[in-house]
């Protein structure tokens, strides 16, 4: 039971957390991403679609991450390049992702009544350690992308803090004007941002098809995009912090599902709405803007 | 007055060139796929009525964004105020029973603008006093209002013989009545239009519309010349989030009578479609929404005739919003600003309120 729950909690975690690192990387860049449900979703379908046609699972992650980078893309070419309302190109990404997965979605596999499923990715036990009682599931018998998400954990913490990179990356979030001065190149950083998040975001959604679902349906990132928005305020801006809220909501989720198979009295949908009322608390207990970038949300014109 | 028509009318030419695209590839025909839509949305007097009823919400939820954007207030959460106000419409309605029917109707109506306003107030205030960025509360509370209402229709508000989540239908004296049947046309549509009128009446020609559009150009220098920015934050954000919540109960008084789980298809989302198309002018806006609630109606005939799916409709509000933004751009006026001859290059407002998401300090 414990163990099951555990094990839940960390694949339900995995893809918030993916898409959780994917947003830290531009928002400290000084972006607003509201477009991750968008790219998560079109990473979702384009990941399916190739693994089904091609009947390859590796394709398939590669054709995810592909999609969550054309989206990013997109975003880029209008928040940075164009300089427009980060907040409103966002949503309308969000909104054309769900569209166009969609039509595509009803399209191709509407009609031929063929069941859109995959091979799962298999779960990697890693020897002994996965025997461990209760934990040992939990974290050493995932899969590929499980383990991957929890390997950028610590690369991405020190490349954030402990790098020039990290710490060009971080003016062009705190202070644009000052880091153009200084040469840094604001739209380069923000595209090379931009674009590794578009990996992490893809992978995140590839991870819902082929490794949790298996199969496609129409909005099958539910909210997450929104829920990695609200995991970086949560986790204050720091890759470990990041960790325990995305395992913190992968635990809700677990929990919601545990108590609506046993039929308990209490609200499944409590625990539903918990992670986005406590972010809400959260950030109005210690003012919201406290450890944001301080650019974050601006567009950054010379 | 022509000038500021060319911009939106050349976003729909592009977005619909870019959509033929996509049918192409889908293999449809795209003409087919537009005279559908045309004649699903506008083919006879059943159809162009029915494309009023649902052009209705997105009025309200349009009218909310656009107030909201007008002060750089971003107000991702028409929907979760609009639900939150068909909420407690749908809770109110029940009791409403011995009322006179223009008392039930005022009732029903205030709980949902009084939902909507709570929803969106808590938004203002807590951009006022905590400094928390409205985009993150709004959507935060989008997804807490979506929770609620499906906890109240499983729950407290579920119909006596509990076999479907739905609530029990409101009293007949708080419905608003049907002009036409067996058209759905009901006066929640005049109280739209009466609002946008109010609503850019309040913008354009009062004291506090001034204020609301001067903090939506420059908060800080607003705040310098005596604005009192924090307490407009909060208006703005309860204004809002009232007109998206008296959606929700005109929804529930007007057309369904009752809550289900998923009253709002996303109508507060394809708001900001709604009035970014309308250049944030509500009587515009009325145009658009129009246009919006023509494409979801006539989206099924186009079903049937073309065998594309609806959600198509989405696909079209994402690119209209992305091609207007691509065209709002500096970038883009300084392009077009020496083509067309340089005539009131300096003139020109800047269209969106440029403190996108920027922090007051």
């Amino acid at each position: 039971m414990l163990e099951a729950f555990l094990s839940s909690t960390i694949s339900m975690a995995t893809p918030i957390l993916l898409a959780a690192l994917g947003e830290l990387i531009v928002e400290e860049s000084g972006v607003l991403n509201i477009g991750i449900e968008g790219a998560m979703l079109c990473g979702a379908f384009a990941a399916l679609a190739t693994a089904w046609f091609s009947g390859s699972v590796m394709l398939g992650l590669l054709a995810g991450i592909a999609a969550g980078v054309a989206i990013n893309a997109t975003l880029a070419v209008l928040a940075v390049n164009l300089a427009v309302n980060q907040v409103v190109a966002g949503t309308a990404l969000d909104i054309l992702a769900l569209g166009i997965t969609g039509v595509f979605y009803r399209r191709m596999f509407g009609i031929t009544g063929k069941a859109f499923t995959v091979h799962a990715l298999a779960p990697m036990p890693l020897g002994p350690l996965a025997a461990i009682p209760i934990v040992g599931p939990a974290l050493f018998d995932q899969n590929l992308i499980v383990y991957a998400a929890f390997a950028i954990v610590p690369i991405l913490a020190w490349i954030l803090s402990r790098t020039r990179y990290g710490l060009e990356l971080r003016a062009a979030g705190e202070n644009p004007q000052a880091a153009d001065a200084l040469g840094l190149g604001v739209r380069r950083l923000r595209w090379h941002a931009l674009i590794a998040s578009g990996v992490l975001t893809g992978l995140s959604g590839a991870y819902l098809t082929l490794a949790y679902a298996n199969t496609f349906v129409e909005g099958i990132s539910a909210g997450r995009g929104f829920v990695a928005l609200a995991v970086v305020i949560l986790g204050r801006w720091n890759p470990w912090g990041l960790t325990a809220a995305s395992i913190l909501f992968g635990a809700a989720m677990a929990l919601q599902f545990g108590l609506q198979a046993l039929g308990t009295a209490v609200p499944y949908q409590l625990f539903l709405a918990l992670p986005y009322a406590l972010t809400l608390v959260v950030l109005a207990g210690v003012g919201g803007q406290a450890q944001a970038p301080s650019a974050l949300g601006e567009p950054y014109v010379r | 007055m022509l000038a500021s028509l060319l911009k939106p009318i050349a976003a729909l030419a592009i977005a619909a060139a870019l959509i033929s695209g996509v049918l192409l590839a889908l293999g449809a025909s795209p003409i087919g796929v537009f005279s559908a839509l045309a004649i699903g949305a506008f083919g006879n007097w059943l159809a162009f009525t029915d494309t009023c009823v649902k052009a209705t919400p997105l009025i309200f939820t349009g009218l909310a964004v656009a107030l909201s954007f007008q002060g750089a207030m971003w107000n991702i959460g028409a929907d979760g105020q609009l639900t939150i106000g068909a909420l407690l419409a749908g809770a109110i309605g029940p009791y409403l029973g011995g009322l006179p029917h223009p008392i039930a109707i005022a009732v029903i109506l205030a709980a949902g603008a009084i939902g909507g306003a709570a929803w969106g107030g808590i938004c203002g205030w807590l951009r006022a006093r905590r400094d928390v960025n409205e985009v993150i509360s709004t959507i935060m509370l989008n997804f807490v209002a979506v929770q609620m209402l499906s906890w109240a229709v499983h729950g407290p508000l579920m119909e006596a013989s509990r076999s479907y989540p739905a609530s029990t239908p409101i009293a007949a004296g708080a419905q608003l009545r049907l002009f036409f049947e067996p058209s759905r046309l009901n006066s929640g549509m005049i109280l739209a239009v009466a609002l946008a009128i109010a609503s850019s009446a309040l913008l354009f020609r009062t004291g506090i519309g001034f204020e609301i559009r001067a903090a939506g150009i420059n908060r800080r220098a607003s705040a310098f010349f005596g604005i009192p920015i924090a307490r407009l934050a909060v208006l703005v954000m309860a204004l809002s989030g009232a007109l998206a919540g008296l959606g929700g109960a005109v929804q529930i008084s007007a057309i369904t009578h009752r809550l289900y789980e998923k009253i709002s298809p996303g109508w507060g989302y394809e708001a900001i479609a709604v009035a970014l198309l309308a250049r944030l002018n509500p009587i515009g806006l009325l145009c658009t929404a129009l246009l919006f609630g023509a494409l979801d109606n006539g989206s099924q005939a186009m079903q049937r005739a073309e065998g594309v799916s609806p959600v198509l409709v989405q696909v079209i509000q994402g690119m209209v919003i992305l091609i207007l933004l691509a065209f709002d751009t500096t970038a883009f006026s300084r392009l077009t600003g020496a083509i067309s001859l340089r005539r009131g290059a300096g003139t020109s407002a800047p269209e969106l309120p440029p403190a996108a998401g920027a922090s007051d300090a």
